[in-house]
């Protein structure tokens, strides 16, 4: 039986812990609806740009002038791999999930004989990709300094894959995140960003024929770029508010589970406080009827 | 025919205006613009410069820098990477603008000769941020 002492202890810890987790849930949950109100912030920006470059690309994608961006460089045979998973632990299943994904690809590629490069963004997915797949890690985006992801960051990032693929060192780049439902289901996606594609959104259109300044084919190069960056963007902040809805029922879980802890190891301390307190009536019992 | 037209500036973190308005002034890339209500319908790429928005509430003025304008039949809309209402605007800002067009020009020099244009372009660039310094009295 353990002693009494012990199991004091024990709860103590336990109910630090339950404070520990409990104040987390609630920091992720603030910190969830400025993510959510970023990520919505950001939503007509990447609709509108989506909607004017789906026309762009229509008009000018089949010809062969179309910019390499946009018809790829005519191969598939390597891959990069955006990986972005978060800069910090205790969220739950969110990290690995991502990480899962992205190694089936990574398989899936190597199986058909193509080259895999990884390129991560955020601490945990390096840690667990390196791990596995170290032979085609090729580089990391380290945000763990950055408080509040702005655009720059996205930038940042586009000017790193942009300038790898002007270097002709893959063909293919494929954008890994997880895509927020709600606080309990988060989806891990991926999204091809080069070659780029952009929905057309039927029906949004207004038909209207645009004068283009200066030629499309100006425009098209100049804002492929930028997309690019926009897709990151719109990528980065789903995956924080995943990475905030994810820690949030996380640390739910970790404090419900903290008190069933509680009360279990409760019941335990005073079943032997009991049992302690029968002992020495026995005792005294005995030692009186011996007399 | 109607005398004011939706006007709508958005950058990917936030969205900063949308009104009702009578005229825009656009630095487009091959020059500057005025959209007025029933023009023509437009895309043009944007160069780092000052949009000048005209409503019947008053004027307000954006730096912008980056990205497109879409002139169509409903209004306009301006997607710009960077836009920061001149009230809001300081040297710290400024100074990262300046130095992105003298990154640009060091970049162009360092090309060939025979990228002329590409030069100018970016001295102009250079000579229009700091223009635009004065303009605004930072």
């Amino acid at each position: 039986m353990p002693n009494l002492k012990d199991l004091k202890n024990r709860i103590e810890s336990v109910k630090s812990t339950r404070k520990i987790t409990k104040a987390m849930q609630m920091v992720a949950a603030a910190k969830l609806r400025r993510a959510q109100e970023a990520a919505e912030e950001s939503r007509p920006y990447t609709k509108r740009f989506n909607a004017v470059m789906a026309g762009l690309a229509a008009s000018v994608g089949g010809s062969d002038s179309a910019p390499l961006l946009l018809r790829g460089t005519g191969s598939d045979q390597t891959h990069l791999l955006v990986v972005m998973t978060s800069e910090r632990g205790l969220c739950g299943g969110f990290n690995s999930s991502i990480a899962k994904l992205a190694r089936q690809k990574a398989e899936e590629l190597k199986a058909a004989g193509k080259t895999v490069k990884i390129l991560t963004v955020g601490k945990k997915g390096r840690d667990s990709l390196k791990r596995d797949l170290g032979d085609c890690y090729v580089g990391h985006v380290d945000l763990s300094e950055v408080k509040r992801v702005g655009y720059v960051n996205a930038q940042d990032i586009a000017q790193d894959v942009l300038g790898r693929f002007d270097a002709g060192e893959f063909d293919v780049a494929t954008l890994f995140y997880s895509q927020f439902v709600n606080v309990v289901s988060q989806i891990p996606t991926a999204q091809q960003i080069i070659p780029a594609s952009f929905e057309a959104n039927e029906g949004e259109s207004d038909g209207a024929v645009y004068d283009y300044e200066p030629s499309e084919e100006a425009i098209l190069a100049d804002l492929l770029p930028r997309g690019v960056a926009t897709q990151i963007f719109a990528a980065l902040l789903e995956n924080g508010a995943s990475e905030q809805g994810a820690r949030m029922s996380a640390m739910d879980n970790a404090t419900r589970n903290a008190g069933d802890m509680i009360d279990k190891l409760t019941i335990e301390f005073n079943r032997s406080r009991q049992a302690v307190i029968t002992n020495e009536l026995i005792e005294i019992i005995s030692g009186a009827e011996a007399l | 025919m109607a005398d004011t037209m939706q006007f709508d500036l958005v950058s990917p973190e936030r969205s900063l205006a949308s009104l009702q308005v009578t005229a825009v002034q656009i630095p487009g890339a091959d020059g500057d613009m005025t959209a007025m209500p029933m023009h023509a319908p437009t895309i043009t790429t944007l160069r780092p410069g000052l949009l000048r928005v005209e409503s019947p509430e008053g004027n307000s003025d954006y730096v912008v820098s980056g990205g497109f304008a879409e002139i169509g039949s409903e209004g306009l809309s301006v997607l710009a990477e960077k836009a920061i209402p001149v009230t809001e605007m300081t040297r710290d800002h400024l100074d990262e603008l300046i130095e992105a067009a003298r990154a640009a020009q060091a970049a162009a020099h360092e090309t060939k000769e025979e990228h002329h244009t590409l030069v100018d372009d970016a001295t102009k660039l250079l000579a229009d941020m700091e223009a635009l310094g004065e303009h605004i009295n930072l």
